[in-house]
């Protein structure tokens, strides 16, 4: 299977910026894979999010070198939104992507900016308020949203376009932690019911962890480790971006148990790892 | 009035027109101590500590800062002594420059020009900020916005630092930069107030957590007696942290005993050492 993400020898520096913010960078990404991507702030984490929907370069000026492809779109060639229907983007903050009068009208708005027709369109809007529960909120004005269904309806809104990529850059750092949850539940759903490629940016594996198929660690705007997220925790690399307390205690154990085993991601797979050394079933998992 | 109290809420009542968003409020934050309030959005949390800088008034019962009544104290008095970090860093910068910015605030308070330069140098070290100095607070990113914001308010040394969501969108090594940076304040003798959902960051952190729903104090007291329990957590709408909830389901299958305390990923270690043979 081809890549639907493909990037070679990337490097890019923003304008009026002596170091680059990305350097050397080749990456796959294959349909339906969800992508967690993290590293220290400044890593290039977000530059690489704009990259693949073309807000660099389009957007954002500079100098960008390598190949950049995203579902058979150069998107140096590809205005951004033409690539708006490939790429669906979710940023930190939904209020400022919020602008609309009510969440249906903020559904609708994407819609008709990229020219679909009225009964399309009006299609397309209650699919997605049904799918993801905003019935009875088709009224509301966002911001009389919590954070968490504000961060649903800019969700929504873009699944509406159906991109088969959708790019989220921190999408959850001001949600507590079950409205959190909720949003991952959601796009994990996507993921695997629609095969919808996700890329996730986020800080705290820890909640981020169980729902992610692959996982990227950037740091001074270098890829330094990528693979499945119970391989790439075991790696020294992998300590800069904060070690989730399972994987800690499943580090030190191992050894003395002899452990083979993949690496528990969650309270319940540290259990059941335990739960089976207790019962002498050797690693369990 | 007891003078080992930093911040005393009696009886406190607040409502936004007709909705009643905190009630029957009542706490005891003493001296020193690191306090760390969780809940849900729109539990009532940011307006709990809204009243500790008198930004918001009661509406019945008594907010008692410092022996200072702050229904009858002006917010520029509290503010001199209760340091307050807002969860979106953007309503509180405003300078041209981030150097500025922390000046600002130190002149605001009539610092005198040379320790404004020292405490200013020494902000930007610490957070880690020099190499933007003559850089706008906009073009920062949202992480190193929240550390400005934390500078400018450590800067002019207030007794009391609330902090609301001081983790949200900081990375590990960021996050861990913070963590020491209350611990240096506790040793400072200061008195510490943070609001989040971190959990992982408040089991590690605080010193009494204080536990909110609906707008009323659901449960207060050490940090750990109160992450032991699953269920006010739940109660609560929070996780339970990593470490605490493997051990609750080890203890609920009997494979460690339920009266061990297990809190940290080292006590999980030597317990699972001493209860499950190699």
């Amino acid at each position: 299977m081809t890549a639907l993400i493909e990037l070679r020898d990337v490097y890019f520096t923003y304008e009026g910026e002596k170091n680059p913010a990305l350097k050397g960078i080749n990456l796959e990404i294959k349909e339906g894979e969800f992508v967690l991507l993290t590293g220290p702030s400044g890593c290039g984490k977000s530059t690489l999010c704009r990259l693949l929907n073309g807000l660099i370069p389009h957007f954002y000026g500079g100098d960008l070198k390598g190949e950049v492809i995203v579902d058979g779109l150069d998107v140096r060639s590809t205005p951004t939104y033409e690539m708006a229907k490939h790429v669906g983007m979710v940023f930190q903050n939904p209020e400022n992507q919020l602008f609309n009068s009510s969440v249906e009208r903020e559904i609708a708005f994407g819609l008709e900016s990229l020219g679909f027709p009225p009964d399309e369109m009006e299609r397309r809007v209650e699919e997605v308020l049904r799918a993801f529960n905003l019935v009875e909120l088709r009224d509301t004005p966002p911001y009389m949203l919590s954070g968490g269904q504000q961060q649903k309806v800019a969700i929504a809104s873009i699944i509406a376009l159906r991109p088969k990529i959708i790019v989220l850059d921190e999408p959850t750092a001001n949600l507590d932690p079950l409205s959190a949850e909720e949003i991952l539940e959601l796009l994990s759903v996507l993921c695997k019911d629609q095969n919808i490629t996700i890329i996730l940016v986020e800080h705290r594996l820890e909640i981020a962890l169980k729902y992610a198929s692959r996982l990227i660690i950037m740091k001074n705007g270098e890829k330094i480790a990528d693979g499945t997220p119970r391989d790439v925790l075991l790696t020294k690399e992998a300590e800069i971006v904060g070690i989730p307390p399972v994987v800690e205690v499943y580090k030190t154990i191992r050894r003395r148990y002899r452990i083979t085993g993949v690496t528990p991601l969650t309270p319940h797979d540290l259990a059941n790892l335990i739960e089976s050394l207790a019962r002498g079933e050797g690693n369990g998992l | 009035m007891d003078y080992e109290d930093a911040i005393v809420v009696k009886n406190l009542y607040f409502s936004y027109n007709e909705k009643l968003v905190l009630k029957n409020i009542n706490l005891q934050i003493k001296k020193g101590e690191i306090v760390t309030i969780m809940g849900e959005n729109g539990a009532g949390k940011t307006t709990l500590i809204k009243h500790f800088n008198g930004l918001l008034k009661p509406k019945k019962g008594k907010v008692i800062v410092l022996g200072m009544d702050t229904s009858q104290t002006p917010v520029s008095q509290l503010a001199r002594h209760v340091g307050m970090v807002f969860q979106n860093p953007d309503y509180q910068l405003f300078a041209e420059t981030v150097e500025e910015e922390i000046a600002t605030a130190l002149r605001n308070f009539g610092f005198p020009e040379e320790k404004v330069k020292a405490r200013v140098e020494w902000a930007l070290k610490v957070f880690e900020l020099d190499k933007y100095r003559k850089r706008s607070p906009y073009l920062l990113s949202i992480g190193e916005r929240k550390r400005l914001s934390i500078a400018s308010v450590i800067s002019y040394d207030p007794p009391i630092v609330v902090l609301d969501e001081p983790t949200a969108g900081q990375d590990f090594l960021q996050k861990e930069k913070i963590a020491e940076l209350l611990f240096l304040l506790k040793q400072m003798k200061k008195t510490i107030v943070m609001v989040t959902h971190d959990v992982e960051f408040a089991i590690k952190r605080s010193d009494r957590i204080v536990l909110m729903a609906d707008g009323e104090i659901i449960a207060q007291g050490p940090t750990f007696e109160i992450m032991s329990s699953i269920e006010l957590l739940e109660r609560a709408r929070l996780k339970p942290p990593q470490i605490i909830e493997t051990a609750y389901i080890l203890k609920r299958k009997k494979i460690l005993p339920s009266e061990i305390s297990i809190f940290t990923p080292k006590d999980l270690v030597e317990a699972i050492a001493r209860n499950v043979d190699a």
